[in-house]
């Protein structure tokens, strides 16, 4: 009896942090995301649904350049991130672990620190921007930030390693005799790369996306530096109705549409493209 | 025409600021459908000679030939030979058929002919059926199989085999040792069979090189390789082998109270001896033997056969065999004055 139950005693830790500091949180928010009222009043449950279609209609374009960008930044962090991880897989030799450090040094500084600095970098008159513009290399009138490049590029920038590591663990676990298998059954390095191992990459892949693709479509720190009034993004909204406008039932509302449709767009991703299928149909090509 | 020639094919290594050498200058020539195995101890540089003819590795000097052609800055897609890797290294991700499909595939072979070569493929290596398996949910034996039609389905000029037994049980191992010699025989094309383990060489090659120290030591057929080894390497590496030194003269070589015949032979000699070659017996021989006495220093049944070890005089220890061919009693036990003797022609004189 008590063998059998040890596991669920282990486990029990973190069930109770899961339903103190997720599960509670979620109830409470999706309780006042049905209330109405004001702050001053206080919000009384009304079971408002309408909530939910106010917001949505009212902040449709910022939900919808939340997703583009983010999967603008995916996209980006995909093909920036899957040659650095072939190359640290098998290219880094005994440098291997200098290079994931590298990688990982810039979490040794504040993610809003580190954003703050593009900033300055990308700024008008900026580090960068500036030094070129005097060189006469730019146009005066040139600029970068507040535009959607600057806030993408910060997304990628942001949770690029999120992207690598996975494909770095992915591309780590291919045996190189199966490239060399490939290669000895005729196959140019190219196509040994295409149907061996690119196939066998995909896990780390398709872990990569969901872990870059979720945090930048609600991240609202790039947008509010680095964008401009034209780039707001979902979580700046969420953010604003939070704490300057205090509408919290507007907030939870729209705080549990964006999960809502993160969370339907990773079963349907999972579903399309889970391990298996892309697997299959990658050796069935 | 041989099917591959090397010659005088050395490969070289940076080891941390030092060169080394892994081969050393080997030049051998395989014929057309013999059965061929590079035989020797780990980090001897039969892998590397293989990944050379395979054509993973570029030699620092020498040429490698396949049938007359100089292959030797020919990468491996391009060459018209096909390898066996140690741990299968089968595709993952594939299925069996894909998996023996792939060659076929990159060379652009027709869909028809590739689904008639691949089903005969499978059909030769007892795997029809299991075409849908991954290699994941198959046997080491049959992932092993698997491996083997992978190669052979491109019909290649030669087979290139890494110790390909090497993660097989014994019995599994055994019954693949003679299922790999049927293949060959039936497929007719010439294998390469890398490989450490003595029994497996001797069993499968018409022809078997042992290598150590990145050279060929001795390049021959099975028995000669036993019976007559050129040098104390393959002697030691070879099965078990009793070696005696010593000053001969007039063909004969005195040993810690005994003597060796080494006819025509004069001055420093080294002998070898295997140990069935030897009669134990408790009265001195007579005749034109080589006779030595020594005393039992051990005895052990294995079965089939007593081993014996046996002191002489000098210091030296003679192992001998004694089937259990009648009883198994055994003539001598430990602590027992012995002579051991036998015929001059199974004293083999080596080079040191």
């Amino acid at each position: 009896m008590k063998g059998r139950l040890t596991p669920y005693l282990l486990a029990l830790p973190s069930w109770l942090w899961l339903g103190i500091f997720l599960v509670v949180p979620l109830a409470a928010m999706a309780s006042v995301s049905t209330t109405t009222g004001n702050n001053i009043d206080g919000f009384v449950q009304t079971f408002a649904f309408s909530n939910y279609t106010d917001a949505l209609s009212r902040y449709s374009t910022q939900l919808a350049r939340s997703f583009a960008y983010g999967a603008m930044a995916t996209v980006a962090m995909l093909v920036i991130g899957y040659p650095v991880a072939y190359f640290i897989a098998f290219k880094g030799g005994a440098r291997k672990s200098t290079y994931l450090f590298l990688l990982l040094l810039p979490f040794f500084v504040s993610f809003v620190l580190r954003t703050i600095s593009w900033g300055f970098l990308l700024a008008d008159d900026g580090i960068l921007l500036g030094t070129l513009k005097g060189w006469g290399l730019l146009p005066a009138g040139f600029h970068v930030l507040a535009t959607t490049f600057s806030v993408v590029a910060g997304l990628t920038y942001n949770w690029l390693p999120f992207m690598i590591l996975p494909i770095y663990v992915a591309l780590e676990r291919v045996d190189p005799r199966v490239i060399e298998a490939a290669q000895d059954l005729y196959a140019t390095r190219l196509a040994a790369f295409r149907r061996v191992v690119l196939p066998l990459s995909l896990p780390g892949v398709f872990a990569g996306v969901l872990m870059t693709f979720v945090p930048a479509t609600a991240d609202p720190v790039n947008a509010q530096i680095l964008g401009g009034t034209s780039n707001t993004m979902i979580g700046n909204v969420i953010q604003t109705e939070y704490l300057t406008n205090l509408a919290y039932p507007s907030a939870s509302a729209l705080s549990f549409t964006l999960m809502a449709v993160l969370l339907v767009g990773i079963f349907i991703y999972a579903k399309a493209l889970g391990t298996e299928n892309v697997l299959e149909a990658a050796a069935n090509r | 025409m041989h099917a591959i020639q090397l010659d005088d094919v050395v490969k070289e290594y940076q080891s941390h600021g030092e060169v080394v050498q892994a081969v050393k200058g080997v030049t051998l020539e395989i014929a057309e459908g013999e059965f061929f195995s590079l035989l020797g101890p780990s980090g001897c540089g039969k892998t590397t000679t293989m990944r050379m003819i395979a054509g993973f590795e570029e030699p620092s000097r020498g040429v490698v030939k396949l049938l007359g052609k100089d292959v030797t800055n020919v990468p491996p897609n391009k060459r018209d030979v096909n390898m066996v890797f140690q741990s299968y290294a089968l595709f993952p991700h594939m299925n069996v058929w894909d998996n023996v499909a792939f060659g076929l595939k990159q060379r652009g072979v027709a869909q028809a002919e590739i689904r008639q070569r691949v089903t005969e493929m499978l059909e030769i290596v007892d795997l029809t059926g299991r075409e849908k398996r991954r290699p994941r949910e198959m046997s080491g034996g049959q992932q092993q199989r698997v491996a083997l039609a992978r190669a052979l389905v491109n019909r290649p000029r030669a087979l290139l085999l890494d110790e390909p037994l090497g993660a097989l049980d014994l019995k599994l191992r055994q019954a693949m040792q003679i299922e790999l010699k049927r293949i060959q025989r039936e497929v007719g094309i010439t294998f390469v069979y890398v490989t450490h383990d003595q029994n497996e060489a001797l069993t499968m090659s018409d022809r078997i090189a042992v290598m150590n120290d990145g050279l060929v030591e001795q390049l021959a057929g099975p028995r000669e390789i036993y019976e007559r080894p050129a040098t104390q390497f393959v002697a030691g590496f070879i099965g078990t082998s009793n070696l005696l030194a010593g000053t001969a003269a007039a063909g004969v070589l005195p040993i810690g109270g005994g003597r060796v015949l080494v006819p025509g032979q004069d001055g420093d000699v080294s002998v070898t001896v295997r140990p069935e070659k030897i009669t134990i017996d408790t009265a001195e021989p007579n005749g034109q033997v080589s006779a030595v006495p020594g005393t039992v220093a051990e005895v052990v049944y294995l079965g089939t056969y007593n081993s014996y070890a046996v002191a002489l005089a000098d210091g030296a220890e003679v192992t001998v065999f004694q089937q259990n061919a009648h009883d198994s009693t055994t003539t001598a036990e430990r602590g027992d004055s012995v002579w051991l003797s036998w015929q001059p022609q199974h004293s083999y004189v080596i080079g040191s």
